[in-house]
């Protein structure tokens, strides 16, 4: 049976190593975000909360992270608008060029980081326009729009246009319409597509570091701090963000089961 | 995933084409714009940097256009070792990460079908990773990984391991990291495969006596292609533009340098943006080569 292939044990015993594999650095960085470390995080020097209460001693550390909350929210709002908008579009209606916006939806996500970020650098220096917040905002919206486009298209897709239909019908506005019926069943794809913006701004390093100029985000702080040392603020602000992310997915996991468990008694 | 999700969409409840073609081009307009702004003309701005030559009598980093096609033999005479080191990297990261992930994407698209929790609970772990900086995690990886740490250290206390011997540095170390940074994008695309996989094609090769091995080779593996082409494709591409796994301060030294290295401190230290620029260029002509080839040789066009 199915089973022979990958005989039934081995293959638990498998995942099982593999998650403890795959989780191994995750935990190196909670533990070590406790370590009464001083100056470099390298040995373990004992047992202490000060990373955590005193976290924005380590000045760089709370800056940069807060640079990066910015530029996250400010690129996901903007990203996800335009992706949403893309979206319908690619659904709803029919239009000449629709391959070629296809492929310029798609290429972007073909396209290895470092040629965007090298890409764009070379575009904001041509025309003159001085790196920093904005022109990292700028990059990290251009590569979240695609993926906002794969995740609502879906949710679009999957839309009734009878639902529209009947409040046409009952004489809404075709802007009651969208606020009243489309908007709110698009609505679980257009947080999706947020949030996945979101994490990719929040982690980006390789075309910021190419765009930033003097602005430093998160992860480019830790990519210059990694060469001189890294203090253990850094571990608790991963850690601490690790956990947010952790807790929001299995929250919004229960929540869709529970969802689930209601409709089928229904 | 993304390369997947552009060719699997959900079943399409398509509305009649509507006459409003206007509505149509008002949506599209905003992010298409910004798109062709902000990836287009970059793309454009990158080839026209890469044949720029030194402007006379200035500063280092100043550079006007010319067409000087010389850039491009300077980068293939001085930097073909890296090209290839980078391509033979990420072949074999991806390999390896495709081995590991193989498994354990079966294990819950398959074998934890009848756990639903489970199975949600196994798809957190995978992405689980992401949730944290990769920068952290591949340090993290580096000081497990010393000379002076855990795994090393006991590895020669053993005698394993002569006393001078050392892992961080090494090209192994290099493409370890950059295999561990990519399973989650491995793993996905398999997962939503095999989780779609329809068992009694398995049960018929078992039916038709055909050994275990005949039926994942004739049977499973096949029918997980699109999962396992997504999969090495976003492997892949970011591997071999990668320079973070490659770099002295993470898990590489001088003589791992990748493509992606070059082009960092050419753009940093020496500001040479056409030499840069140029070595991008190449990089994303590589790859775009590659990928067609391999996608065109899996028979699986119409994937992307």
């Amino acid at each position: 049976m199915i089973g022979r292939f990958f005989s039934r044990y081995t293959i638990w015993i498998y995942a099982v190593l593999a998650f403890v594999f795959l989780l191994i650095p995750i935990a190196y960085t909670i533990v070590f975000s406790f370590n009464d470390s001083r100056r470099t995080n390298i040995s373990w020097r004992g047992f202490t909360l000060d990373n955590w209460v005193y976290l924005c001693d380590e000045q760089g550390v709370c800056q940069s992270f807060l640079n990066s909350v910015i530029v996250g929210l400010v690129a996901t709002l903007l990203a996800t608008t335009l992706g949403t908008m893309i979206a319908i579009a690619l659904v709803r209606y029919r239009f000449r060029f629709r391959a070629a916006t296809t492929l310029l939806l798609f290429l972007p996500m073909a396209t290895p980081e470092i040629v965007l970020g090298t890409g764009l650098a070379a575009e904001f220096l041509t025309a003159g326009i001085p790196k920093g917040a904005l022109t990292v905002i700028l990059a990290h919206t251009m590569f979240c729009i695609s993926f906002v486009v794969v995740t609502v298209r879906a949710r679009v897709a999957s839309l009734d246009p009878a639902m529209e239909e009947a409040g046409r019908d009952l004489y809404a506005s075709p802007g009651q319409v969208f606020m009243r019926v489309t908007f709110p069943l698009l609505l679980p794809g257009i947080i999706a597509a947020a949030l996945l913006s979101f994490a990719l701004s929040f982690d980006d390093f390789i075309i910021t570091n190419f765009n930033s100029g003097p602005f430093t985000t998160f992860p480019k702080y830790l990519y210059t701090a990694a060469a001189k040392g890294m203090p253990a603020e850094a571990n608790v602000v991963a850690s601490a963000v690790f956990f947010i992310a952790i807790i929001a997915v299995v929250v919004s996991q229960l929540s869709a089961a529970a969802r689930r468990k209601r409709l089928a008694k229904q | 995933m993304a390369f997947g999700a552009f060719a699997t969409s959900a079943p399409v409840v398509e509305s009649a084409p509507r006459r409003r073609s206007k509505v149509a081009l008002l949506l599209l307009l905003p992010g298409i714009a910004y798109l062709a702004l902000f990836f287009l003309v970059p793309l454009v701005s990158l080839v026209l940097t890469s044949f720029q030559a030194k402007t006379p009598g200035t500063d280092i980093g100043v550079y006007e256009y010319a067409f000087k096609i010389e850039n491009y033999g300077f980068v293939f005479s001085t930097y073909s070792e890296h090209m290839l080191r980078s391509l033979l990297y990420a072949v074999v990261a991806t390999a390896l990460a495709l081995l590991f992930s193989y498994p354990l994407a079966y294990f819950i698209g398959v074998t934890l079908r009848k756990f639903p929790l489970l199975q949600a609970l196994s798809l957190t772990l995978v992405i689980a990773p992401f949730f944290i900086s990769f920068l952290l995690r591949t340090l993290a990886w580096k000081q497990i990984l010393s000379d002076e740490g855990p795994v090393i250290s006991t590895l020669k206390a053993l005698s394993l391991l002569g006393s001078d011997a050392h892992f961080t540095g090494t090209p192994g170390a290099v493409i370890f990291g950059l295999a561990y940074n990519f399973i989650p994008f491995m793993t996905l695309p398999i997962y939503t495969s095999l989780e779609k996989l329809d068992l009694r094609y398995v049960e018929a090769g078992s039916d038709l006596y055909a050994s275990p091995v005949r039926t994942f080779l004739s049977v499973t593996l096949p029918l997980s292609a699109p999962g396992v082409i997504s999969g090495t494709l976003l492997t892949f591409i970011p591997i071999s533009g990668d320079f973070v796994n490659a770099s002295n301060a993470f898990l590489g030294s001088s003589e791992t340098a990748m493509v992606g290295n070059v082009i960092e401190s050419q753009f940093f230290t020496s500001q040479n943006y056409p030499i840069a620029a140029a070595l991008s260029i190449i990089l994303m002509a590589a790859i775009l080569i590659l990928v067609s080839i391999y996608v065109r040789k899996s028979g699986t066009e119409d994937l992307v």
